[in-house]
């Protein structure tokens, strides 16, 4: 146990490439945690999918032990926090365990919207903030400009922001040093009961499930039995250690600290972030504020491509499950896609990591139908439904009204391209709240519907700007809106797998939009297939698959055999990604891309 | 219902297929079985290559040794007799190319004395040689005759030297009327090409071009619709916007036009772009189309052969100097020597046996491949006008089918379903 005033605990906030993972990397290098020939880049983003993307999804910590100039040994527990709005909460549980911040800006880029709302919540958190300009090694950088602008944005004082290069490691000493001069040491009782805070958890084929806790008073150690106050289960402790960023036994883990415990508990569920561990015979009077339990907003459907596979994909999403409480599944059944689930996420990009990795990590084959959100369905007779699939939409004679769920977005975008940026929130039913300038970049404030951005909404943004806007949000609340359900028929058949909750206003363009993307993916067939999008029993729009012409080869000799029946069986296989509905093959990515349509 | 070609031998019988090499024993002369056995040659040279052609040719200013190749085939033919299973003789012989008009033919008499000597010979086989409609070749064709030769195909190509030079072809209109005489005095049966669905081409010069054709008297023609292959100047020219192929609806009717026009002169096509008057069509094909077996001779040939661990998918070296080497150091020119399993042999079957008007034998298919076609869909396909379900229980394309037989085969492939009756 180390003695509070010795213990620093921050965490590093930065956009996406800012360099927040090389940062780090060299800040361990410093303190001489790992040899070079452990040093692998990015040490702390070990899921192949962080590394590749180059984002955090579970919170990590590490252990440092820095010699510093006033000659004593300090403490300091790096956290690293999942960076994207997705994980907003665990990013504010994680930012909570600390009480200190480095905020990392990359000279040239300046303040991105992400790192802004990762900033306030830091300032919620009351959190110390050392401010960071990193890559000043290359040309571009504008250290003067990006101090001003850290300034005017964020009401920081910037003056002692330090210049560094992570990569060359260029002043990166000095980060170390304010670190331990400028931000507060943590306090705490360890004579009180044991409080500690859930930081993060997740599964470890050989530890079971391991929990990340910041002890905020009391101790905890081998052999006691905690309580997990929100859950209420109650477990004796098999281990507490510490990262370096190796895991490390410890005796214990006293105030200020951070570190994990490993106990006889089952699964990642029964572990929930920003909870509150206590000692079960003596504990602690009050529960940690902050907790709240993991929210879905973005459903859609998942399906096996070979229907043999269901069982499989089962298996798989309960794999998964056991490290990510957040992801939730039930039973569906779909005409078109058969049995499947739907998915509850807690955003878009939640949504594709955890397909990505079920296709990856579980080698399956899967269709992702359109995402969709909540909608709250008021019913004639008083009852509130909530509806997490377009498909389920009742007959709407006993809807009253239906609710849909806005956000707040913040947009940072150059001027140049804030013309195209305002037309895509103002196509897409926003309202613009506020539009300031940062500098020579516009920062738009917009209230949107949730289901005009779970579509492509970020992709059109990417598009639009040239990937130089940066996005963020969260959830405002519900508000009533005049909503349709828009059917697609294929061949005359409803495609339930298709069908889709859009604004009356918006329905004639998606349904447009939609047949003539179906018309692009769907192949010739031996007859010619009408596609229809419908309100009720209204069509407002359609196109035609003409029927297949022509596709035999003049010449099959005994040289052409092999070709052929090679060539043959490649289709055979293609098609099996197709979908058989009524006598139509509808290829898998139909069901996704039909959605995911260039509205120009 | 008989089949326009002759009967098949009953397919009823519950033959095991390790012993269908021995089904290939003829009933009468002039009838192709099932089974039937044949012998493909592939001359590898050219004098040039044609812009639209994808076939294994090659050009060799310095010419060749052809005693050396002589010697090489005669190789090959030996190696390849050992380990095959039991099996009739041969029905066929056919030299294709490259342009096998190119050999002298005193190499040509040399190969076939070999499969005789080697395999054995059915009374009347057919001996087929390709050959370019001009007057250098011309001047062989009795020496053909001499060495066995008794049926030439003639690639004439088109009627019209306008169209011939695009086609990058050496011969003009008059040469190839002038090869077509002699061919036809020399020999009893004469078969020519013709390519349409040319770039530009309408109905109204299809029409007039293959009137002349079928006056010309040849009992055996082969109607090619221009395909763009991959490698070739023309698929260059096609990707680059220069040339244009007719679209699918003028292709469509254009082959319409040469059903109705062929079947009105007697030729009506047995096979989707092959037509002959009854009796006359090229039994080395059918053995092709009908899934017969066969050995591939000389540089990129394939083969189907019968042997006792099973029917196997031979592919040959394409180069023709490696593979002399080949055939030099190991006796075959054969790169890849694959058993093929029962699955591949139903697609297999079905591919080449739908292109026939004739259509397959779905017993015969349960046979060799274990497997029938859901008949769910072929009803569906029937109801689509693009599948006839006719005697014994067989299957072939309607008209309509044969134009989009890609996907009417992967329809069926794809519904196969275990039969092991």
């Amino acid at each position: 146990m180390t003695d509070t005033s010795l213990i620093r605990n921050f965490s590093i906030i930065a956009h996406i490439d800012h360099g927040k993972s090389t940062l780090s990397d060299r800040l361990i290098q410093l303190c001489g945690n790992v040899t070079d020939r452990e040093m692998q880049d990015q040490i702390l983003d070990s899921m192949d999918i962080e590394k590749e993307r180059g984002i955090t999804i579970k919170a990590q910590t590490v252990r440092l032990d820095y010699k510093a100039k006033d000659g004593k040994v300090y403490q300091l527990n790096l956290m690293d926090t999942p960076g994207h709005v997705d994980f907003a909460y665990e990013v504010s549980r994680s930012l909570a365990a600390c009480e200190g911040a480095v905020l990392v800006v990359d000279a040239s880029q300046g303040v991105e919207a992400q790192t802004l709302a990762n900033v306030y919540q830091a300032l919620d958190n009351n959190l110390e903030i050392l401010p960071v300009l990193n890559k000043i090694d290359l040309p571009s950088a504008d250290e003067d400009r990006v101090k001003a602008q850290i300034e005017d944005v964020i009401g920081i004082d910037a003056s002692g922001a330090i210049g560094v290069s992570a990569k060359t490691g260029l002043n990166v000493e000095q980060v170390l040093e304010a670190i331990v001069e400028r931000l507060p040491p943590p306090s705490g009782d360890r004579n009180k009961p044991l409080k500690a805070m859930l930081i993060d958890s997740w599964y470890d084929t050989y530890l079971g499930v391991v929990v990340l806790v910041r002890v905020k008073e009391g101790v905890m150690k081998k052999g006691q039995r905690v309580k997990l106050m929100a859950t209420g289960g109650a477990y004796p402790i098999d281990r507490v250690g510490i990262f370096r960023p190796k895991q490390e036994t410890v005796e214990d883990l006293g105030p200020g600290e951070i570190g994990f415990f490993t106990a006889a508990i089952k699964q990642v569920a029964d572990t929930r972030v920003g909870d509150t561990v206590t000692d079960e015979k003596n504990p602690t009077a009050e529960a940690l504020p902050g907790f709240k339990p993991a929210q879905p907003v973005v459903f859609c459907g998942l399906f096996p491509v070979d229907a043999a596979d269901f069982e499989d994909l089962r298996e798989a999403m309960g794999k998964l499950r056991l490290n990510d409480a957040s992801f939730s599944f039930e039973m569906e059944t779909s005409a078109a896609l058969g049995q499947g689930f739907r998915c509850g996420f807690l955003g878009l990009l939640h949504l594709e990591i955890i397909t990505e990795r079920l296709e990856r990590e579980f080698n399956l084959d899967l269709i992702t139908t359109a995402p969709s959100v909540i909608y709250n369905l008021h019913m004639t007779d008083g009852k509130m439904i909530e509806m997490h699939n377009p498909a389920d939409m009742p007959d709407t004679m006993r809807i009253d009204h239906i609710e849909e769920p806005w956000i707040e977005a913040t947009i940072l975008v150059p001027d140049d391209y804030l013309g195209a940026v305002l037309k895509l929130c103002q196509d897409r039913r926003g309202r613009q709240k506020n539009l300031t300038y940062v500098g020579s970049r516009a920062m738009l404030v917009y209230d949107l519907p949730l289901n005009e951005v779970v579509f492509d909404f970020y992709d059109r943004l990417k598009s639009v700007s040239r990937g130089y806007a940066s996005f963020d949000y969260h959830i405002r609340g519900y508000e009533e809106g005049d909503l349709v359900k828009l059917s697609v028929l294929v061949n005359a058949e409803p495609v339930d797998a298709l069908s889709i909750v859009v604004h009356r206003s918006r329905s004639e363009q998606r349904g447009r939009a939609m047949c003539e993307k179906l018309k692009e993916l769907i192949p010739q067939h031996l007859f010619k297939i009408p596609i229809q999008a419908a309100i009720g029993a209204k069509v407002i729009a359609r196109e035609t698959i003409s029927a297949l012409r022509k596709d035999v080869l003049a010449k099959c000799y005994g040289g052409d055999i092999s070709r052929k029946r090679k060539l043959l069986d490649k289709q055979k296989k293609g098609k099996k990604k197709m979908r058989e509905f009524g006598s139509v093959e509808i290829p898998q990515e139909a069901f996704i891309a039909a959605l995911k349509m260039d509205e120009n | 219902m008989r089949s326009p070609i002759g009967p098949e031998p009953s397919s009823c019988s519950s033959t095991p297929v390790s012993a269908e090499a021995g089904r290939g024993a003829p009933g009468a002369a002039g009838v192709v079985a099932p089974e039937a056995f044949a012998v493909y040659v592939h001359w590898p040279f050219c004098a040039q290559k044609c812009p639209y052609c994808d076939f294994n040719s090659h050009v060799r200013h310095g010419g060749w040794d052809e005693r050396a190749y002589l010697d090489a085939y005669l190789a090959e033919i030996a190696s390849t007799a050992r380990g095959l299973a039991s099996r009739g003789p041969v029905e066929s012989i056919f030299f294709g190319g490259g342009t096998p008009s190119l050999m002298q033919p005193g190499t040509v008499a040399g190969i076939i004395e070999a499969v005789e000597a080697t395999f054995g010979v059915s009374d009347g086989c057919e001996i087929t040689l390709e050959a370019n409609p001009g007057s250098v070749e011309a001047g062989r064709f009795r020496g053909y005759l001499a060495a066995g030769v008794n049926r030439v195909s003639l690639g004439v190509q088109a009627l019209d030297d306008g169209a011939l030079k695009r086609l990058g072809r050496l011969h003009s209109l008059a040469d190839a009327l002038a090869a077509l005489d002699i061919a036809r005095a020399t020999f009893d049966r004469v078969s020519f090409d013709l390519i349409y669905a040319r770039p530009g081409m309408t109905e109204a010069v299809w029409e007039a071009e293959l009137t002349t054709a079928l006056r010309l008297g040849s009992d055996h023609l082969s109607l090619y619709q221009l395909t763009i292959e991959e490698g070739t100047p023309f698929a260059d020219l096609h990707r680059a916007g220069k040339l244009h192929v007719p679209e699918p609806e003028i292709a469509d009717r254009l082959y319409a036009l040469t059903q109705d026009m062929t079947e009105a002169a007697g030729m009506p096509a047995y096979e989707i772009s092959n037509h002959a008057r009854p009796g006359q069509e090229s039994r080395h094909n059918l053995v092709y189309w009908r899934y017969g077996s066969y050995v591939g001779l000389g540089p990129g040939a394939h083969g189907r052969e019968l042997r006792p661990d099973g029917r196997v998918a031979t592919v040959n070296e394409r180069g023709p100097e490696a593979w002399m080497q080949r055939v030099a150091a190991t006796g075959r020119g054969v790169i890849e020597d694959q058993v093929l399993t029962a699955e591949e042999q139903a697609d297999e079957l079905l591919l080449m046996g739908l292109r026939l008007s004739e259509g397959i034998d779905l017993v015969r298919l349960a046979r060799v491949g274990g497997v029938r076609p859901d008949q769910a869909v072929i009803d569906r396909l029937a109801g689509l006008g693009v599948l006839e379900v006719f005697g014994n229980d067989r299957i072939r394309a309607t008209r309509a089918g044969r134009f989009v037989l890609n996907e009417v085969v992967r329809q069926l492939s794809k519904s196969f379903r275990p039969d092991l009756a």
